[in-house]
């Protein structure tokens, strides 16, 4: 065996799985995983570590793997986070975790994410108990939104004994897990359905169809509720568009409707009521894991597709790996070319997307080059669908309707560094706090809350 | 599950249903809406309010079945139960938060058309306790399809209908009856509410436009979540991009491109002969707001 060489994992073909919702990467088989698992050196100082937002002991669970002791690998994973066949699938292992593995200097870093993914999904199709929750002591947490923030942080408190209630505005919890990140990324069924059946086995009671700002407020919670403390992880919902002519031509989606039409509710399934507009020629405005998400269902529905983004490919958000899938199912890439305009035809249907090539520049306040128009490079190419996943921004829902709560200028919810907001008793984080992040920041954060939210309610019971 | 308690046949193909839903009750202000899924392969449909008992813990919904998931709606009886039913959503109209007695000195007129009706008259309600009468006018195509005349009569100052074959009430548009109120009869709006078919308050705006009467109406676009993640919704008021959702749905009328709204509501109608196998129907029909 080669030491620095990763152990390959399967994966459905490009050209079966661009015709279906079905998972791209199969996970490891029992004997691959003790194989990738054994690469592991169990360094003495894991640099691996220092690069998890919830600290994962991750040589500890991969040392069980490569013992051949499976639940208790996903015992070790529960200790540190609520989600692991989530993470496993969609952390940036390569920007994390992975990206300090040593024997990454001279080969293939372990493949730290797919042996969390194989631990969990082991756990999960063996029935393994994993996380258990101290007796109930009596004090009463409330946990707007149940995407991974919120998930975290209930599951958390939830362990430690308190009676969380998790409010949700959807019809369905997971927050972005459901309606953002698709089937051939996360299953929902399997996966998802599966961490948030082990939050109500902790406990954690779940009312969806609950707007808070809305149906109820936050006020409500403290008042009528007798809540102790709040946590709001609300999320970056607000889908932004590039305020560019042409903008609203029918035919011109953000990524959140075309998402949301496809993965919450189902559109892609004939039995589903939803209808979902795809066209033929299809141009998503973006580069992130949004944008590829987009592309790759566009193209499950049948359209050929076009990623147009204004960088370059080094500066891509997506992950790798997201950019890799897309190109092997034959998405297309204009890069350095930046969209001016919407061209629609006179019955007001999106007909093509005006352009313009861009060059690099120097360096912006983000440490990425700007990219400048090349004059006189403006061109034009025939779509019928536009999706924009430019990126989104919180709601401002519940900071204009709860009193005290200060957010800052891009409308993010002020918290310090353990989720404390302005307002006494009420903590917040994940992207209604830092706006736009990723699933283990989100979940990083809510842990965080957890911790002070413990701390605040015993303080204030004990003095 | 949320348990519809009562039902009604207001007209051929248009229902109204009580369901049980106290926290929604307990909020709605009017001006809002809700969003109902009928089961669990459901279309989130937008719908107005009609009328809501805080006591019963009732939110009154308006049912016109005329799309795939308005239809399956209808279909459901006293005692069932619909999958889904959230709100209230959207802004609450924009006299709720005046000094009412500045709003006492003020005369309101309603004009609503087809269902538009149901959600006016938790308006019109609403300034009735509040010792203000408001005119209204009801507008239908024709006299069976006239609702909840009754119910506003008992809160409206002046109610007037009018049906476009003349086979009730006023023969005409509402457009005529609201030149023949303002022009012939010495009426003096400050303001109108207007709601119904969006074709509908295009006329109405272009109309109280030149009359110079300030006007507000209720969009009805496309919408999927109803909580200003999706976009769907976006129309242009005075050349701003707005969400319906969670900017209106009420706007000022003189502001909005109804034109846009109009081709917007569109965008999924071609869809219903695309489906193929034993589901067709995947039409949005943006309910019966």
């Amino acid at each position: 065996m080669d030491r620095f060489k990763r152990t390959p994992i399967a994966e459905q073909p490009p050209k079966v799985r661009s015709h279906n919702f079905k998972e791209v990467c199969l996970g490891y088989t029992e004997e691959e995983a003790v194989a990738e698992a054994k690469r592991c050196l169990n360094c003495k100082n894991p640099q691996c570590m220092t690069k998890c937002p919830v600290s994962v002991n991750i040589p500890e669970f991969i040392h069980e793997i490569a013992e051949g002791n499976f639940a208790e690998a996903a015992k070790v994973l529960a200790k540190y986070t609520a989600l692991p066949a989530v993470c496993g699938r969609v952390c940036p292992q390569e920007s994390q975790c992975e990206s300090k593995c040593v024997l990454g200097n001279k080969g293939d870093a372990v493949a730290i994410g797919k042996l969390e993914r194989f631990a969990a999904d082991w756990a999960r199709e063996h029935n393994i108990e994993v996380a258990t929750a101290k007796e109930k002591n009596g004090h009463k947490v409330a946990v707007i939104g149940s995407g991974p923030a919120g998930i975290t942080c209930a599951g958390d408190l939830a362990k430690e004994g308190y009676d969380v209630t998790i409010y949700e505005a959807l019809h369905k919890p997971g927050g972005v897990l459901v309606y953002g990140i698709p089937e051939f990324r996360l299953p929902k069924d399997t996966v998802v359905k599966h961490e948030i059946e082990n939050l109500k086995k902790l406990g954690v009671k779940i009312e969806t169809n609950v707007i808070v700002g809305r149906t109820i407020t936050i006020d409500d919670l403290f008042e009528k509720g007798n809540y102790d403390a709040v946590f709001i992880g609300s999320g970056a919902g607000l889908p932004k568009f590039m305020g560019i002519p042409g903008e609203n031509y029918n035919g011109v989606f953000s990524a959140n409707e075309f998402l949301t039409r496809n993965n919450l509710m189902k559109a892609f399934k004939d039995e589903y009521d939803t209808p979902i507009k795809v066209g033929k020629k299809v141009a998503v405005v973006g580069g992130g894991n949004v944008a590829m998400d987009a592309a790759r269902t566009a193209k499950r529905l049948g359209a050929e597709v076009w990623i147009v983004y204004r960088r370059s490919e080094e500066e891509l958000p997506a992950r790798v790996e997201e950019v890799h899938h897309a190109k092997e199912e034959g998405i297309n890439f204009e890069l350095l070319t930046n969209p001016i305009e919407i061209v629609g035809d006179e019955k007001g249907w999106v007909k093509g997307i005006k352009c313009v090539r861009m060059k690099l520049g120097e360096p912006d306040k983000s440490g990425r080059r700007r990219p400048e128009p090349i004059e006189g490079s403006e061109f034009e190419f025939e779509v019928d669908t536009v999706i924009m996943a430019l990126g989104t921004s919180p709601n401002p829902l519940i900071p204009s309707t709860t009193k005290g709560l200060e957010v800052d200028k891009r409308k993010c919810i002020v918290a310090d560094e353990s989720g404390k907001t302005s307002r006494e008793g009420v903590f917040a984080g994940g992207d209604a706090v830092t706006g736009a992040a990723t699933v283990i920041l989100a979940m990083g954060a809510g842990k965080e809350a957890a911790a002070a939210i413990d701390k605040y309610i015993k303080s204030k019971y004990t003095n | 599950m949320y348990k519809i308690v009562d039902k009604k046949n207001l007209a051929p193909n248009i229902f109204s249903m009580d369901i049980l839903a106290p926290r929604v009750a307990q909020s709605a202000q009017p001006g809002q809406f809700v969003i109902v899924i009928a089961d669990e392969k459901g279309e989130r449909v937008p719908l107005t309010i009609c009328d809501y008992d805080t006591e019963k813990g009732t939110v009154t919904i308006v049912v016109q079945s005329t799309g795939c998931s308005t239809k399956k709606m209808a279909q459901y009886n006293v005692g069932d139960y619909f999958e889904d039913f959230v709100g209230p959503l959207g802004q609450p109209s924009e006299y709720v938060n005046e000094d009412i007695n500045e709003l006492k000195k003020k005369k309101v007129l309603f004009v609503a058309g087809g269902v538009g009706t149901a959600p006016v008259y938790p308006q019109a309600r609403w300034f009735h306790e509040r010792g203000i009468d408001v005119d209204v006018i009801i507008g239908a195509k024709t006299k069976e399809l006239v609702i909840l005349e009754e119910k506003m009569r008992e809160v409206a100052g002046n109610l007037y209908v009018a049906t476009d074959d003349g086979s009730y009430g006023f023969k005409g548009m509402v457009t005529n009856l609201i030149e023949d109120l303002v022009k012939n009869q010495g009426k003096k709006y400050d303001f109108i509410v207007c709601i119904g078919p969006m074709i509908m308050m295009k006329f109405v705006c272009k109309l109280t436009k030149e009359l110079g009467i300030k006007t507000i109406v209720s969009l009805n676009p496309i919408m999927v979540d109803g909580t200003g993640m999706c976009g769907a919704c976006r129309v242009s008021v005075g050349n701003e991009t707005k969400f319906a959702c969670v900017d209106g749905p009420e706007f000022d009328g003189h502001l909005v491109n109804f034109d846009e709204a109009l081709r917007r509501q569109t965008q999924y109608k071609s869809e219903e002969s695309e489906k193929g196998g034993q589901h067709v129907c995947k039409c949005q029909q943006g309910g019966a707001k």
